[in-house]
């Protein structure tokens, strides 16, 4: 239901919705209209005033664009369209204007700021400047305060805006910034200068117009236009985030998220926006060999030698990490293949079977949420497992949905139904549908299943529940992974029969990047991954492989959505990319895969599994019913143990260490008061 | 003008029952989800019981609400008539808006310089006394004035109104209202319209006889007093003191 209404823009009739504001309607007609304050994604402040336009049919003065609707201006005499002016000398002057007061207190600190070259300020004053000042007076100074390892603060040069305080409470739902004060005295704080809790906080360096809010570790680091950027997808959590990797020479400088509304909107989760110095500490770059109980640097023939030597005649498996792409987990698969092995990539022993997509890529897309009526949540924190999921689920909650909850009790940020905290509510769930919180026909609603129901005895069980009250509701289902490797390697059908045990079972294993699991002693084990970590540490022979920034590949996120992940930078030392790896250790095995070459390589894989080919759409998948088990009666444990240190690269990261150590220390305090 | 939290906070801060009663009332009155609305009202009457916003009421009144503390911070920190530092006894708000400034506020602030203490938001003379310049109290055609505690002093002189501070430091209570003979708002040389006769007439003005009825002008309201607008209403006209 639309009240379309006419509207000129700058003399260009056009018909949009009569709620939009004159700041959408000018976008819709390609007209680009400055501002600081207003943001597509938060609520309107209209506080910059950098938005003026001249309007006709609405007050005789210059009006903010982000705060006028359009259905709020009357049309003329004859029933003309009302008009809007973006180019007038009279909305000129009056945005030089407002330039002229931003700028009164702003400080001409451009050389030493880190927003210089991608500062909003920077660029409209260019636009709207004027090159003199008329001010004379001292520049209002400010207290910086200290909001936490992320975020650096420089607050002689904030507009206040109060885009940071408005991600915060709405989108992050922490309440834990503000601005105090009044007139020249306002400024932006948190609550007694406390620092920011919100495990995405560092979206407020991105939303920050200007230099006032900077990332700290990136901090004096490199300038925009000595960067490389590459557009490719985060890993460290399984939605699969668009993000840019800004790289200079060979090091990546920092991350930052991209706009992609069916996944992260354009939000990215701190620990895969820092998660960078993880990609420079710890790595491995050339091949290990363990000789007399110790590794050994080795040559790639050496290594090769070695692994072919062990596994002459013995049985051989192979298990996937959290972080390999579909490109080696196929090349994984086709190699232990041709040794009559089996491969697995479901590490943690979580119950999902390969063939029924819809059981493990689910049947909803994350978009689902945005209009979900009633969202229920089965043994999954959101919140610590994939944050900016959470987000999209809070403005669910705030555009009305309701939110069930089985599992335990946790600050999501919204208000939630506890249901239950373990497989008995999921069970009254299927059993009495009559409850207000239960999914019925005719109510959009999502089921999403997470892994801290999967990963255990009754998780098969659990599924097949889940899935049964998402067919009665007629509800869309997902399932929330952990690992960015999970869904692609479920599509290959890394899966043997009797799970990650019978993969354990073999004389000689091939470890791609699995850190996450304890591989007990006995079996040769061959690591091949980016960092000397856990595996690292168990493995008889070291393989280096190139962390995910530093290939392409392709990976396939939690909905099911497979996306290319681009090669930002080139591994460091002797590592290599890690089908090529696998390749070469087909041929050293004597059983040469057959492709030489990456694009021959998807090309194999794309017969194999066609739906890969088609990035960035998510198939549609057939609900297909499992069949009822027996529930157990534990209650769901949390599936991460810690948030921020869930994988090899996490774990080398300072910043992360840091983050971990800030987060354990506050909630060890309550505990200390008591 | 900066404006923080106090550097020395009290532990704790609890409404009185009648206030909490009170403050229950104001809550009611906003429609289901809006009970932030009664942020304002609340704050109030916290600062009327205690005489200035602290941490402690800050988050007392954020839980009522079920607000954000840093919400209910920014409120008390942006509205100037929310103290943010402890006052004394005797809180004089010395109006230095313009008519008041062209009549001699200026002279009033340097009364309080002389005779409280050189800053203001400052407490001085074992709490009974600190001062400040507000905006306009709505008593133009009496300027120049001074609030203190609930009330107006009007018409005043640095003469009259060091002795009024002197009075006060005595434990008396001096009438509110014109200092110099006026009823009310009226012309100095006396009405010239809806005159009323002058034995139909209180000596007093309304809120200047519940003054002198209440015997004082300055306690801390827990939610027991009587409410000003009844007692005036009830004062016959021609009863008079």
């Amino acid at each position: 239901m639309t009240d379309l209404k006419k509207i000129s823009i700058d003399g260009e009739v056009i018909e949009v919705d009569g709620a939009m504001t004159l700041l959408q309607a000018c976008e819709a007609a390609g007209v680009e209209v400055p501002r600081f304050c207003y943001h597509e994604r938060l609520s309107i402040a209209g506080n910059c005033r950098m938005c003026l336009v001249e309007v006709k049919g609405g007050p005789p003065k210059p009006a903010a664009s982000c705060a006028m609707q359009v259905r709020d201006l009357r049309p003329g005499p004859e029933g003309q369209a009302p008009e809007v002016f973006t180019n007038t000398p009279m909305v000129k002057k009056a945005r030089e204007g407002v330039m002229e007061f931003l700028l009164i207190n702003h400080p001409l600190d451009c050389p030493i700021c880190d927003q210089g070259g991608e500062c909003d300020l920077q660029d409209q004053a260019m636009a709207y400047g004027v090159d003199f000042s008329r001010y004379r007076e001292p520049k209002r100074a400010a207290v910086d305060m200290d909001l936490g390892p992320l975020v650096g603060t420089c607050m002689t040069r904030c507009i206040s805006c109060t885009r940071c305080v408005r991600f915060i409470t709405e989108v992050a739902g922490v309440p834990e910034m503000g601005q105090t004060g009044r007139g020249e005295d306002s400024e932006i704080t948190s609550y007694l200068s406390q620092t920011l809790t919100s495990e995405m906080q560092g979206n407020i360096i991105d939303l920050c117009p200007v230099g006032a809010l900077t990332s700290k570790p990136y901090a004096f680091t490199a300038r925009p236009w000595e960067l490389r950027k590459t557009e490719t997808i985060d890993v460290i959590d399984a939605l699969g985030s668009s993000i840019r990797v800004d790289v200079r020479g060979r090091e990546v400088m920092r991350i930052v998220p991209r706009n992609h509304d069916g996944v992260n909107e354009e939000w990215l989760a701190d620990r895969s926006r820092f998660v960078w110095d993880g990609l420079r500490r710890q790595r491995l770059d050339k091949p290990y060999v363990r000789r007399d109980g110790k590794l050994k640097p080795a040559t790639w023939g050496e290594a090769f030698a070695a692994i072919a030597e062990a596994a002459e005649g013995k049985t051989v498996s192979g298990i996937a990490g959290d972080l390999a792409s579909t490109e080696a987990m196929f090349a994984l698969k086709g190699l232990v293949g041709s040794l009559d092995g089996v491969a697995e990539c479901r590490t943690d022993g979580v119950a999902l079977e390969a063939g029924n997509r819809g059981s493990y890529a689910g049947t909803a897309k994350i978009e689902d949420l945005d209009d979900a009526e009633l969202i229920l949540l089965v043994g999954t924190n959101p919140r610590s497992e994939a944050p900016v999921l959470n987000a999209r689920i809070r403005k669910a909650w705030m555009n009305g949905a309701k939110v069930g909850l089985i599992g335990e009790a946790v600050d999501l940020t919204y208000d939630y139904d506890h249901i239950g905290t373990g497989p008995d509510a999921l069970a009254a769930t299927v059993n009495t549908p009559a409850e207000d919180w239960t999914p019925v026909k005719g109510k959009k609603s999502v089921v999403i299943i997470g892994q801290g129901a999967l990963a255990r005895e009754d998780g098969a069980a659990a599924l097949a529940a889940a899935m049964k009250v998402a067919e009665l509701g007629e509800s869309g289902f997902l399932v929330l992974h952990n690992a960015a490797s999970r869904v692609g390697g479920l599509d290959l059908g890394l899966v043997a029969e009797g799970g990650i045990a019978r993969a354990l079972e073999a004389d000689v294993i091939l470890n791609l990047g699995a850190d996450e699991l304890d591989i007990p002693a006995g079996p040769f084990v061959v690591y091949q991954g980016s960092h000397g970590d856990r595996g690292a540490h168990r493995a008889d022979v070291i393989l280096p492989g190139a962390a995910w920034t530093e290939e392409s590949g392709i990976f396939v996120n939690t909905e099911g959505r497979p996306q290319l992940a681009n090669r930002a930078g080139f591994p460091p030392g002797e590592a290599r990319e890690n089908w090529a790896i696998l390749r070469a250790l087909s041929a050293a095995m004597g059983k040469p895969l057959p492709y030489d070459g990456l694009a021959a390589l998807r090309k194999a894989m794309f017969e194999d599994v066609p739906h890969l080919a088609r990035l960035d759409t998510v198939p549609e998948n057939a609900h297909e019913a499992l069949e009822l088990g027996v529930l157990g009666h534990a209650p769901y444990a949390p599936a991460l143990a810690d948030h921020y240190l869930v994988n090899p690269i996490c774990r080398a990261s300072t910043v992360l260490a840091d983050l971990s150590r800030l987060r354990a220390l506050r909630e060890a305090k309550p505990m200390a008061a008591e | 003008m900066l404006r923080r939290l106090h550097h020395e906070q009290p532990e704790s801060f609890a409404f009185t029952q009648a206030n909490l009663e009170w403050a229950e009332g104001q809550i009611a009155k906003y429609p289901e989800g809006r009970q932030a609305s009664a942020v304002i009202p609340l704050l109030w009457r916290a600062q009327e019981q205690e005489g200035w916003i602290s941490r402690p009421i800050i988050e007392v009144v954020a839980d009522m609400l079920g607000l954000a503390q840093i919400r209910v911070l920014e409120v008390a920190s942006f509205y100037f008539m929310f103290q943010l530092a402890p006052v004394g006894r005797y809180h004089i708000q010395v109006c230095g808006t313009l008519s008041c400034m062209l009549c001699g506020a200026e002279d009033l602030v340097a009364v309080c310089k002389d005779k409280i203490g050189p800053e203001a938001h400052k407490v001085y003379r074992d709490g009974l006394f600190s001062w400040e310049e507000v905006e306009c109290l709505g008593a133009c055609s009496n300027a120049p004035m001074v609030q203190i505690g609930k009330d107006f002093y009007e018409d005043l002189t640095t003469e009259r109104f060091a002795e009024i501070l002197d009075a006060f430091a005595n434990g008396e209570v001096p009438t509110p209202g014109p200092q110099n003979g006026r009823y009310g708002p009226e012309p100095k040389s006396g009405l010239t319209s809806l005159i009323i006769p002058e034995d139909e007439r209180n000596g007093l003005n309304a809120s200047a006889q519940l003054a002198v009825a209440l015997g004082e002008t300055v306690a801390r309201i827990d939610g027991t007093q009587p409410v000003a607008s009844a007692q005036v209403i009830n004062t016959p006209r021609s009863g008079g003191n």
